[in-house]
């Protein structure tokens, strides 16, 4: 099995195959951290471009670790977007970093599907960051990695997911590959934060933390966001957290190993309380550590792509 | 693809690891200090049997780990159109060892440059020696073995396949013709 | 000029004709319809093989003129009205400035008789500005010679207001033409809520939004009993209201366009800004409820909504994107691969929806093949194939929805006023 793409915009389009192959790449990389000296020089003089839209520390500083840890060359642009007929557009933004000869462009953009755009009129190969509402593939990578390190495997294990679903770029993709990878999928959130069409994307919906929890190996908690200023379902922080927050006592009624993720960075006291937070069921942090891995594995699979599609047109 | 001839069977190549053993320990008049790191795929079991037979003639237990050179190739190895990443193992210090390099075929010497070039990256072995099967021969960059199990002279349009038990079910090495 | 069209299948709705037919058209004017016509003529037309109908009759145009003259101009759209077999076309005032005054019509009335390649009908807008607050002189503009009044683009919110419009447009006997979309509930939606919009990450547009606002249209029809029709219809609910209502005896007409009987939301997949429109593409369901609707006539009429936007307003990100694609060009060849060339239609049907029904709801005398009317012909070759290519558009804009399909049926010629304004062989000898 070779990656012949020269772009990772989302799970959606990826099949099992090519979301085992990342994973299986990831877990040769996950090595490379661990030594003294924490590089490879497989994408030595290659030039990576974190275009960043919309701003994010935590992605931004993993696709730069995972970047110069590859021995790559990595320039980060924190741009502006704009507004039509005002300013550079995305499509001029990307030809003019393909001019400067950059080899990938990691884009996080606020609008669903920039990373499509960007990848259909630049011949640079194109990591999708976060587009809108639409995907990020990598954090769901990085997720499901996680998982398979503590639970052996995907398939037949059961992942519930927590949070504004509809808004959520992490929850789709999750939802796509956790299902091409065999896994049960549930989503819990209010009503009005469930999109039209999940089930047949092939999760189970519910409203209840308890059910979402009661049979769960694994809940995947999202971030809410409350800065939002458009139909808020929960205006009350508290009030989220009395319905949906992940606490002890709740986890108590759940499987005992249960495992707790989320994409960071968390509210304590809004998505989970502390102790959950800093609690042995918490992988918080090793999916820090696991983003290095998926990202050096993508970085270094899409170039390869790249590559071949290059030499095949030669 | 052809298969032209059978360059050595299971006994023989048992017979030929058993003399590299001996070599081994000669060469480093015994084995303190000396760790064997195999490249990945063939020569990490090509490794471990090394290590069997020292086990066999001294007592001694040698580690053994496993080298995946891909992420330090250059572009003239790609042999295959992708070929898949897999893990180092070394879980020791290699830092002032006689580090004794194991591979199934030296041929254009660009696998051991990236071997040494990764190696490097892990410490400052003492040594570094190369213990190969096969050499055939066709060397494009100034490497060595300093253990070879047997010198085959080939053309460019041959390939030599070093078959184990471990991967391919059976034990010998053939010379096989592109068509 | 005398032409003389030989040997056609002469379709013509409005005198029941579906025959192997002569032509012979003179001053301008449809002179004979006949079997075996001799006389002499400056040009003879063999038309063998093809079907001979009246000129398109496109009542939902957009042409940007005033305003926006970079995405296409009366002259551009005109010929690429022209090519597409259209012979007559209703502009809407959504310019800028709006048509919405007497000194605006007139303007607009110059500028069509100084580069106009086919006749153009004017709509005026229902309220001034399209702001939906205060009422244009329906009476004054129809004295200056609109014909149909829209804010199209958007619905006038306010009921009491709109109700007003449509006494005055009764009286005045103006058709109004709905843009049917209730604002609130679309608000910031950019494709068809369901699986689709969840699947891309982009705010959903319910049916609803079209359908409310399509109640709400036909309740004050039938109060006012003032003429109506709803523009672009996209959903089967808004269909079966339609149906309902003229059981009932509403006067209410309606139309659809291509893309809204040949795509459904899936076309969207992949960020295809040239898959946005409004209303969106809608679902599978819908898909086949609008292809019913046109079997059983509760579509009355097929109209392009050709919308032009330049590149720079499509070729961006998805949500910012401008709604709307192009259509003069391809409306026949996609009506005829999708509808005739299936068997869901015959050729009479749709001479009827892109011809003669939407010139007899805008009250204009086009359309027909009648004697003694206006020499608006088309010579059509319904098998040949062709695929839809950016470069070959005539319109200044090429957001087309049909870029790389392959379609069945060219027009051969048109023939508007009695003067042959296109003919395919031309073009076919330039590309050489």
């Amino acid at each position: 099995m070779a990656w012949i793409r020269k772009d990772l915009l989302g799970l959606e389009d990826l099949n099992k195959e090519e979301i085992e192959l990342i994973l299986n790449t990831a877990e040769s990389f996950k090595e490379v951290s661990t030594r003294e000296i924490k590089k490879v020089p497989a994408l030595r003089g290659k030039t990576v471009v974190n275009l960043f839209y919309e701003p994010s520390t935590r992605t931004r500083v993993s696709f730069e670790v995972a970047a110069k840890r590859l021995s790559a060359d990595v320039i980060n642009i924190a741009a502006q977007e704009s507004s039509v007929r005002k300013g550079e557009t995305l499509i001029d933004t990307g030809r003019n970093i393909e001019a400067l000869k950059a080899d990938i462009i990691v884009i996080r953009h606020s609008a669903s599907g920039a990373a499509a755009i960007l990848a259909r009129n630049v011949s640079v190969s194109v990591i999708n960051a976060g587009d809108g509402w639409h995907e990020h593939p990598t954090q769901a990578l990085l997720d499901i990695f996680t998982l398979k390190e503590k639970l052996g495997s995907i398939e037949g294990f059961k992942v519930s997911i927590v949070g504004d679903i509809a808004h959520s770029r992490v929850a789709r993709s999750n939802i796509w590959g956790l299902t091409k990878l065999g896994a049960e999928v549930t989503v819990c959130a209010p009503r009005i934060l469930i999109p039209p069409g999940i089930e047949e994307m092939g999760a189970k919906i519910t409203d209840n933390i308890d059910e979402a929890l009661s049979c769960a190996d694994a809940v995947n908690v999202l971030r809410m966001q409350f800065e939002r200023d458009e139909e808020n379902a929960f205006p009350d922080q508290l009030d989220y957290f009395k319905k949906f927050g992940i606490t002890e006592e709740r986890l108590k009624k759940a499987k005992k190993n249960i495992i707790v993720m989320h994409p960071g960075p968390i509210n304590r006291g809004i998505e989970m309380s502390s102790a959950v937070a800093d609690s042995p069921s918490s992988v918080i942090l090793e999916q820090v550590t696991n983003g290095i891995a998926v990202r050096m594995a993508v970085l270094f699979l899409v170039s390869q792509g790249h590559d071949q599609k290059n030499d095949n047109i030669n | 693809m052809k298969e032209k001839a059978r360059l050595l069977d299971k006994e023989t190549i048992a017979r030929t690891l058993m003399r590299i053993a001996h070599e081994i320990l000669e060469k480093n008049k015994g084995m303190d200090d000396v760790c064997f790191v195999g490249i990945r795929n063939r020569g990490v079991y090509l490794a471990q049997r090394l290590a069997a037979c020292i086990k066999t003639i001294e007592g001694k237990e040698v580690p053994v780990g496993a080298l995946d050179i891909t992420l330090y190739r250059d572009d003239l190895t790609l042999i295959a159109a992708q070929p898949l990443v897999r893990k180092t193992e070394i879980s020791f210090d290699i830092t002032g060892k006689n580090l004794v390099l194991v591979d199934d075929v030296l041929y254009t010497g660009r696998t051991v440059r990236a071997a040494l070039d990764e190696l490097i990256d892990f410490g400052r072995p003492k040594s570094i020696q190369l213990a190969v099967l096969v050499d055939r021969g066709h060397r494009e960059l100034p490497v060595r073995a300093d253990y070879a199990g047997k010198n085959v002279p080939t053309s460019a349009n041959e390939t030599v396949e070093v078959r184990l038990t471990e991967v391919d079910g059976k034990d010998e090495v053939v010379i096989i013709e592109k068509e | 000029m005398t032409i003389l069209i030989k040997n056609g299948r002469v379709v013509d709705p409005a005198n029941n004709l579906d025959e192997i037919l002569d032509i012979l058209i003179e001053d301008g004017l449809i002179a004979k319809v006949g079997a075996n016509i001799r006389t002499q003529a400056k040009e003879i037309i063999d038309a063998t093989g093809t079907i001979v109908m009246p000129g398109l009759v496109d009542m939902h145009v957009h042409l940007r003129e005033p305003g926006r003259e970079d995405k296409e101009t009366i002259a551009t759209g005109t010929a690429a009205a022209a090519k597409g077999g259209v012979t007559s076309v209703l502009v809407m005032p959504n310019t800028q400035p709006a048509i919405d005054s007497v000194e605006s019509v007139a303007l607009l009335k110059k500028i069509i008789q100084e580069t106009a390649k086919v006749n153009v009908f004017i709509a005026a807008a229902i309220t001034r500005q399209r702001q939906g607050s205060e009422l244009t002189d329906i009476a004054k503009l129809k004295q200056e010679g609109i014909v149909a009044i829209s804010d199209d683009g958007a619905s006038v919110d306010n009921d009491a207001l709109f109700q007003e419009a449509l006494e005055k447009a009764k009286e005045q006997q103006v058709l109004v033409i709905c843009h049917s979309e209730d604002k609130l509930l679309s608000c910031g939606g950019v494709v068809n809520l369901g699986l689709t919009s969840t699947r891309l990450g982009l705010r959903g547009i319910s049916s609803a939004s079209e359908y409310n606002r399509v109640a709400r249209d036909i309740q004050l029809a039938e109060k006012t009993k003032a003429n109506i029709h709803i523009a672009h219809v996209s959903c089967k609910e808004s269909l079966e209201l339609i149906s309902q209502a003229k059981k009932k005896g509403i006067k209410v007409t309606c139309e659809t366009a291509p893309h809204y009987f040949s795509l459904s939301e899936e076309a969207v997949l992949g960020f295809d800004t040239n898959m946005k429109v409004n209303p969106p593409l809608r679902s599978k369901d819908d898909l086949a409820g609008i292809r019913q609707g046109l079997v059983q006539a509760t579509i009355d009429v097929i109209a392009s909504d050709h919308a032009p936007h330049t590149e720079n307003e499509k070729d961006i990100e998805f949500e910012r994107a401008e709604s709307g694609v192009i259509g003069l060009e391809t409306e026949l060849a996609v009506a005829a691969t999708e509808l005739i060339h299936t068997g869901l239609l015959d050729w009479l049907d749709l001479a009827k929806k892109m011809a003669l029904n939407p010139a007899r709801a805008l009250g204009i005398n086009k359309g027909t093949l009648g004697v003694g009317c206006d020499a608006d012909v088309i010579v059509v070759s319904p098998d040949k194939e062709w695929i839809v290519q950016k470069e070959k558009f005539v319109s200044k804009s090429k957001n087309s929805a049909f870029l790389g399909k392959k379609l069945k049926g060219v027009v051969e010629y048109t023939i508007c006023a009695g003067e042959i304004i296109y003919r395919n062989a031309d073009v076919r000898r330039e590309d050489r």
